[in-house]
């Protein structure tokens, strides 16, 4: 029985009062497991996004309950869960949100210097994770002068330079053309995934369906079915 | 310093057009500021040139008096009272008027006289041509060099010139501390010949200058002065009336004031608008950094050190620029009244660090309202 890095339950998320009340996520329960990539999919509006940033601690719930490796985020205050997120979970967004006047290596260092790391070693850091993700030449140059793909890549070198055991994925193949997103994702699978680390991912893209352990599917807020798809099924 | 900081630094300077303009904005109202209140410190030291010039530590006047150039005579007997007042140390009279020098041209020059004690000279200037005890010969005069000495054609010890239509001598090439705000020339001569030259009313003492025996006696000649209807007024307290005069009875202090407030409100402005312009352009940048775990205050610890360092970096060009301008107005404007005072350099620092505050401030309100989770919802 793998290990439970996820416990969501009963998640419910709504926006704004009276008749411009609208239910974002209804009463979403589901565990996400160390080892293994799972995907949140549904069309635009289903969800997806609010339960991904409730998830990982950005986004406060209506109701229910998130524990990342047993501990009630919701219940930790401010500060607390900004250091919790800090330390157990990295995020690379959609438009990736690097900084264009820092260098790549510093950009991927940022985690660790909100750590408080002494500067050197955390660019040090940054610099090993960077040839993880292939751009060990690219370190100097500002992100501005790689690709799209380079540049996520600089997101998941970003996402995994604190060590942490959870990853969120925010469409990460969307700003890609779509054979840069298989070789980002397939990337992700095998150099990022491991035993002590789960990774959530929304997506909307089918072509990296196949990466997946399971998927979740949303719709009106709902969660309408777990599927196991994928690779390790395979 | 902290790695946050570093980080911080480094988005300001590596945007290199907007630093340039945030520095341009900041160094060129901490130029306008500063060159506004150096002027009005000049002004204000000229404006009191006299009393620094004469250097007496008390001057006794009539209470009505507002400025050194505006005086109101005192009778005579008044000398004797001070002098009779327990703790003054000697008490001697200075004359100061105004004079027409009549210059080879034909031409009439204004001059200030200043008549010094007969017997002790007290406050006379330093010379720098001549001998003081010429001072006692027939029609002599010393000629202080100032910016405006070349008004009196340049006279050299021997010149001889004609004032009031009386003949008068040069003696002496004086060199005092200030140069005075009117724009005329300055003489030097005895006390008793300043009357001879100028016509006077019944009562001839402009103010007597007194030295307390010990600094303890000041209040107690204060009283004794104010008790026969005059004012004793330390050196620093004459130069403080004369420059509340300046500033808020003529119309002086006001414009200066409103020219330094306007330069500051065209610093805000620029640095104001390039410094949130700079946040907006980072806006999601702060608000990925709040999702990945920075807190609140760090992030404000950022834009602060942002703000804080443009302006200080701003602060040290301008003042630069301002003593350079300055300095080279100088050599070429003799008459330049601008002078740099640490008051200067104090409210110019202090409406930098307004305009860094204000310009933070907004920066910080818009940092600390972008949600994590606007950064998922794109």
């Amino acid at each position: 029985m793998p290990k439970a890095a996820i416990e969501a339950a009963g998640l419910t998320k709504w926006f704004g009062t009276g008749e411009a009340k609208t239910m974002a996520v209804r009463e979403v329960t589901f565990d996400a497991y160390f080892g293994e990539m799972l995907y949140i999919v549904g069309p635009s509006g289903s969800g997806k996004t609010t339960l991904l940033s409730m998830i990982s601690g950005i986004l406060r719930p209506n109701a229910g309950t998130v524990k990342i490796e047993g501990v009630d985020i919701w219940g930790l205050s401010a500060d607390a869960l900004a250091d919790f997120r800090l330390q157990k979970i990295g995020f690379v967004f959609q438009d990736y949100h690097l900084f264009p006047r820092l260098t790549t290596a510093e950009n991927v260092a940022i985690p660790l210097i909100l750590q408080n790391r002494p500067w050197d070693e955390a660019l040090n850091e940054a610099r090993r994770d960077l040839e993880v993700v292939g751009l060990k030449e690219r370190a100097e140059l500002p992100p501005v002068k790689l690709s799209g793909g380079e540049q996520q890549r600089v997101a998941i070198g970003r996402a995994i330079v604190a060590r942490p055991d959870i990853l969120i994925f925010d469409e990460p193949t969307a700003s890609l053309d779509g054979e840069t997103g298989r070789n980002i994702v397939s990337f992700v699978r095998q150099h990022v995934l491991s035993d002590q680390r789960c990774i959530v991912m929304v997506t909307h893209d089918s072509r990296i369906f196949e990466f997946s352990d399971r998927i979740m599917r949303m719709e009106d807020g709902k969660l309408k079915a777990i599927e196991r798809e994928s690779l390790s099924a395979q | 310093m902290p790695g946050t900081l570093k980080i911080a630094y480094r988005l300001l300077v590596n945007d290199r057009a907007k630093f340039a303009a945030l520095l341009v904005g900041i160094t060129f109202a901490v130029f306008l500021m500063i060159e506004m209140t150096s002027l009005f410190s000049g002004i204000l030291k000229r404006a009191s040139a006299t009393v620094i010039n004469i250097g007496a530590p008390m001057w006794v006047m009539d209470p009505a008096v507002q400025t050194v150039a505006n005086t109101i005579p005192l009778p005579d007997y008044v000398l004797d009272e001070v002098r009779s007042i327990p703790g003054v140390k000697f008490a001697v009279p200075l004359y100061s008027g105004g004079g027409l020098v009549k210059l080879r041209d034909g031409t009439y020059q204004s001059v200030n006289i200043v008549g010094l004690d007969d017997a002790s000279l007290y406050g006379r200037p330093k010379l720098l041509a001549g001998n003081i005890q010429d001072l006692f010969t027939e029609n002599a005069f010393l000629a202080v060099k100032d910016s405006e000495f070349y008004k009196l054609e340049n006279p050299a010890v021997g010149t001889e010139f004609e004032i009031n239509d009386h003949r008068g001598v040069i003696v002496g090439i004086a060199h005092v501390a200030a140069s005075g705000l009117f724009g005329v020339p300055t003489l030097y001569t005895t006390f008793n010949r300043s009357l001879q030259y100028i016509p006077n009313m019944r009562m001839t003492i402009s103010y007597i200058l007194v030295v307390p025996k010990t600094p303890a006696d000041v209040q107690a000649i204060k009283k004794s002065a104010a008790a026969a209807g005059y004012v004793a007024l330390t050196e620093d307290e004459f130069i403080q009336k004369i420059s509340t005069f300046y500033t808020y009875q003529t119309g002086i202090g006001t414009n200066m004031l409103l020219m330094t407030v306007i330069s500051f409100i065209i610093g805000l402005s620029i640095s104001g608008q390039t410094f949130y312009t700079f946040i907006l352009e980072n806006i999601e940048k702060f608000g990925a950094l709040k999702a990945i775990g920075a807190k609140g205050r760090v992030l404000i610890s950022m834009i602060l050190f942002e703000a804080s360092f443009v302006a200080l970096t701003g602060y040290g060009i301008g003042v630069g620029l301002c003593a350079a301008i300055i300095f080279l107005a100088r050599l070429y404007l003799p008459d330049y009244a601008a002078i740099i005072t640490y008051w200067n350099l104090i409210l110019a620092f202090i409406m930098v660090v307004v305009i860094a505050a204000a310009s933070s401030y907004v920066g910080v309100r818009k940092v600390l309202r972008i949600e994590p989770f606007d950064i998922f919802r794109g």
